[in-house]
């Protein structure tokens, strides 16, 4: 592969894979502190109100990771994959601005309002600000979504007589029915990274014996998301997505499951090695018939294999496409299963004094950041060869005038940047966790708000 | 439909510059106006539950500019690549500056973050201006539309500049003088005491320079590209420009002794109006020229369909108006002079 365009992509890829550790919890918290914000509000119940306050501190300081993050990402559309953007900017251009337009202004103004706003505001005003940072940040996934699934199934463009595409039709872009599912399964994951955090901090406090009261709300709230949530990222979202890719990108389905050969009553591979010297699943443990029931409900429906394709049509990266796709949905089997036992003996009273529970949820929250990043690696490595689906091939998309020299120094910044903040975001996080949901020396009654 | 996109990017940059600059500015001058850390803090809580807020202008403004004018985005970003990746580290310093201090209190701990906030601030504001100077100068494009600065060759104004000349560079100092005195109006209006006076100071200190450095840069662009005037021949609208950049000045140099802080900023914003306006009324309709004429980027080669800019312009302008009412009510909830003691800085 040529280096200038080697440089491009795992520029972007690090990058985005580094920026979508925030969002993911961003998301999923944003739904969870209105949850703990609406029962507070409700029972004015100050343990729920001190509750709310811890989670917007562990927020704050995740949120300021994600904008951080964040920014670089759509500069990057401009500086390292011009071509493509001169290309794709009269789309995607639009979903890009939307987002900047409806979501991001919405949700930093709230943010600082729900941060810093709790003495000023009402109570039922301070609880819309913890709103509209949720539907701002849910918003701005919304967006991102479409960008992406326009570049997966482009829809609502017509070709331009200088070569670019051009919107032809905005509700078709917005509506893009791969979205739809995206948007969903994404989004569910997102929460799915929320409640297996907050799980796991209440699992913490439990053990430790510290703040239990926090504690039990914590995993309370934490398991029952995780069980609502984990069910939904399987069924009906991640079987749709199935679905579409096999609909609209069969090769990619072809590779994610390693069906080097095509054939009805196809088997499900559980557990196996691509390899695609030789074009075999190797030590392969498999289901006969399941791929065939899952894509298209029938036991003997034919699946293409990837010999059914041009080999240039191929993704580049077999073996990694293969493992990010089985890795996310082994997890995601694994996540119904600990969330069905978990909230199993939450309805018995006994979740908060099962050690060994206790202990899988604790040791269970950095899995969900990796079938999040799994996923992504999935939908990004079954794009391959293509940047944008069909109509322009990654290869033509990077800055052509950007030397692969100018871009290592800055994937080199980057990567040394992203480093000290990941360091300074644990070294926070543990902090705010030793803190814990009392806050710091507060002298007592000075305690905001629960006078309300 | 063009035209109109361009004054709306215009605009949008303006707002950027206006409400981020005096975050900016308030970091140039934090270490040398603010001694304890309690005046630290007052700082920082002044544009704690701001700040973000308007440094979305700039994403917006970036995602408007993408959307309208694709062409424009692509070689612009990738051409000014090294400089805008150093906006983006600092960035993420001075972000890093005033949000991690107040997390542990520990003389070391708030001292480093000092430094990263101060220093970062500064540097953006520098950057920003320079880029401004890079857009007026003109930049090496060719017929591909692409081009690649590096980040200097001999600080001369020859066929293969760099990002810094001297023209950039003084640029780059216009807009560090003008974001201090933004920056440090805002902090008098916002706080009070020997903190408030100080700041006021600094203001008062910097107008010669920023007069000086005014007029100077208006000369140097003239003598370096003189067809910026041919705009301001032909309409005569353009005059309000230069009028209301000087009478902004001169407001700043009657209100500030006076003590009356907001008059004085509210100037200064019409000051940074005055010279952003200014110079995209010059440019218009080029948007980014080139070294060599013919290879100028204008507003007509490089917007996007006009499908997409007239449905864009329906949600732009419901997305703006929502924008435009959050600011009001936000800095109407923190309104008045910094009181310590909620939330965390
Ligand atoms: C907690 C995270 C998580 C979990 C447990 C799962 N997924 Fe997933 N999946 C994602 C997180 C994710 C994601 C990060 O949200 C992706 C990446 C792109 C996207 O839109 O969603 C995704 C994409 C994605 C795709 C699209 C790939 C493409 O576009 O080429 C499919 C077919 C599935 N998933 C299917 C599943 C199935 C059948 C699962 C059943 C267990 C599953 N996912 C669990
Ligand atoms: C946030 C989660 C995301 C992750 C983890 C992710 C991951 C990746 C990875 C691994 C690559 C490299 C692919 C390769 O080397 O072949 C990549 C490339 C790319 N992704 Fe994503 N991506 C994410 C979201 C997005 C979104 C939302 C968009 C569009 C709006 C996007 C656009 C791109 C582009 C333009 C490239 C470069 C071209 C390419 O190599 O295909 N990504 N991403
Ligand atoms: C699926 C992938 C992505 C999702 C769901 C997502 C979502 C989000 C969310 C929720 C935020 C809010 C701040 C936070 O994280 O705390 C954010 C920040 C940001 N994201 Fe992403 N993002 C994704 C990938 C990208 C990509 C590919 C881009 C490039 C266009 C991007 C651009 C940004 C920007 C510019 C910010 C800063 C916003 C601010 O100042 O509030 N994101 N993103």
């Amino acid at each position: 592969m040529d280096s200038a365009l080697l440089v491009h992509r795992l520029h972007f890829a690090f990058t985005a894979t580094f920026h979508y550790l925030f969002p993911q919890l961003t998301m999923g918290l944003a739904l969870l502190i209105v949850v703990l914000k609406t029962i507070a509000w409700r029972r004015n119940d100050p343990i729920y109100h001190q509750a709310a306050r811890f989670w917007g501190k562990i927020f704050g300081i995740n949120f300021v990771l994600g904008v951080v993050t964040g920014i670089p990402m759509e500069f990057q559309f401009g500086t390292n994959w011009s071509h493509f953007s001169r290309f794709a900017g009269g789309v995607i251009g639009q979903t890009l601005a939307m987002e900047g337009m409806f979501a991001f202004f919405l949700e930093s103004a709230f943010l600082g309002l729900f941060l810093y706003g709790e003495k000023r505001l009402s109570a039922r005003a301070h609880w819309l600000s913890a709103v509209a940072v949720f539907v701002g940040s849910w918003l701005s996934g919304y967006f991102i979504i479409a960008t992406d699934a326009f570049m997966q199934h482009p829809v609502g463009y017509y070709l331009a007589p200088d070569g670019s595409v051009q919107l032809a039709s905005f509700w078709d872009l917005l509506l893009n029915p791969w979205a739809g599912w995206q948007y969903a399964h994404n989004m569910s994951g997102a929460a799915i990274t929320g409640a297996f955090v907050m799980a796991a901090v209440g699992a913490f406090y439990l053990l430790g014996e510290r703040f239990t009261e926090h504690g039990r709300i914590f995993v309370k709230t934490g398991v029952i998301a995780a069980c609502l949530f984990s069910v939904l990222q399987i069924f009906p979202t991640g079987d749709r997505q199935g679905r579409l890719v096999a609909n609209h990108q069969p090769v990619t389905l072809a590779a994610m499951e390693g069906l080097f050969q095509g054939k009805p009553a196809a088997p499900l591979v559980i557990l196996g090695q691509p390899n695609d010297q030789q074009g075999k699943i190797d030590n392969p443990l498999e289901v006969p018939g399941l791929l065939s029931m899952l894509t298209y409900k029938r036991w003997n429906a034919h699946v293409q294999g990837l010999d059914a394709f041009p080999k240039q049509d191929w993704p580049g990266n077999i073996p990694l496409l293969y493992y990010s796709y089985h890795i996310m949905v082994g997890l995601g089997t694994l996540f119904v299963a600990v969330a069905l036992v978990a909230v199993f003996l939450l309805w018995r009273g006994q979740l908060f004094t099962t050690k060994w529970m206790l202990w899988i949820l604790l040791l269970s929250a950095p899995f969900p950041y990796i079938a999040n990043t799994a996923g992504w690696m999935t939908a990004e490595l079954g794009r391959q060869p293509w940047l944008v689906y069909g109509l322009m091939r990654t290869e033509d998309g990077y800055s052509k005038a950007v030397s692969a020299g100018n871009g290592m120094f800055t994937l080199l910044g980057f990567m040394g940047m992203y480093t000290v903040l990941g360091i300074l975001f644990l070294f926070l996080i543990r902090r705010e966790l030793e803190i814990g949901p009392l806050g710091e020396h507060e002298p007592a009654g000075k305690q905001p708000t629960e006078e309300r | 439909m063009p035209t109109l996109w361009f004054w709306i990017v215009a605009v949008m940059i303006t707002a950027y510059v206006v409400l981020d600059g005096f975050d900016l500015g308030a970091g140039a001058i934090y270490l040398a106006v603010a001694k304890t850390d309690e005046e630290r803090r007052r700082i920082l809580r002044a544009i704690g539950p701001v700040w973000d807020g308007n440094e979305v202008w700039l994403l917006a403004a970036g995602g408007t500019l993408y959307f309208a004018f694709p062409q424009l985005y692509a070689s612009s970003f990738s051409g000014f690549y090294l400089p805008l990746m150093m906006v983006l580290w600092l960035l993420m310093l001075r972000a890093v500056g005033i949000e991690f201090r107040a997390h542990v209190r520990n003389p070391v701990w708030q001292g480093l973050f000092d430094g990263v906030f101060a220093v970062s601030s500064i540097l953006l504001a520098v950057f920003f201006g320079v880029a401004l100077g890079n857009v007026v100068r003109g930049v090496p494009l060719d017929a591909t539309g692409y081009f690649f600065e590096p980040l200097w060759t001999s600080f001369q104004l020859g066929p293969h500049p760099g990002i810094l000349d001297w023209y950039t560079v003084l640029i780059g100092g216009v807009a560090l003088v003008t974001l201090i005195t933004h920056g440090s109006l805002y902090v008098a209006v916002k706080t009070d005491a020997d903190l408030g006076r100080r700041a006021r100071g600094v203001a008062l200190l910097c107008w010669p320079l920023q007069f000086f450095l005014t007029c100077s840069s208006l000369v140097a662009t003239y003598f370096i590209r003189p067809e910026v005037m041919t705009n301001y021949g032909k309409h005569m609208i353009g005059a309000l420009v230069p009028i209301c950049v000087f009478a902004s000045l001169a407001v700043m140099l009657w209100a500030n002794p006076k003590g009356k802080e907001k008059v004085a900023f509210v100037a200064s914003s019409l000051y940074i109006t005055g010279m952003l306006v200014g110079v995209a009324f010059a440019l218009y309709p080029v948007v980014l020229p080139a070294r060599d004429r013919q290879y100028s980027l204008t507003i007509y080669n490089t917007a996007a369909a006009s499908h997409g800019l007239n449905v864009g312009l329906v949600w732009w302008t419901l997305g703006a108006a929502l924008a435009v009412a959050y600011f009001v009510f936000v800095y109407r909830m923190f309104r008045g002079k910094v009181q310590l003691g909620e939330g965390h800085y």
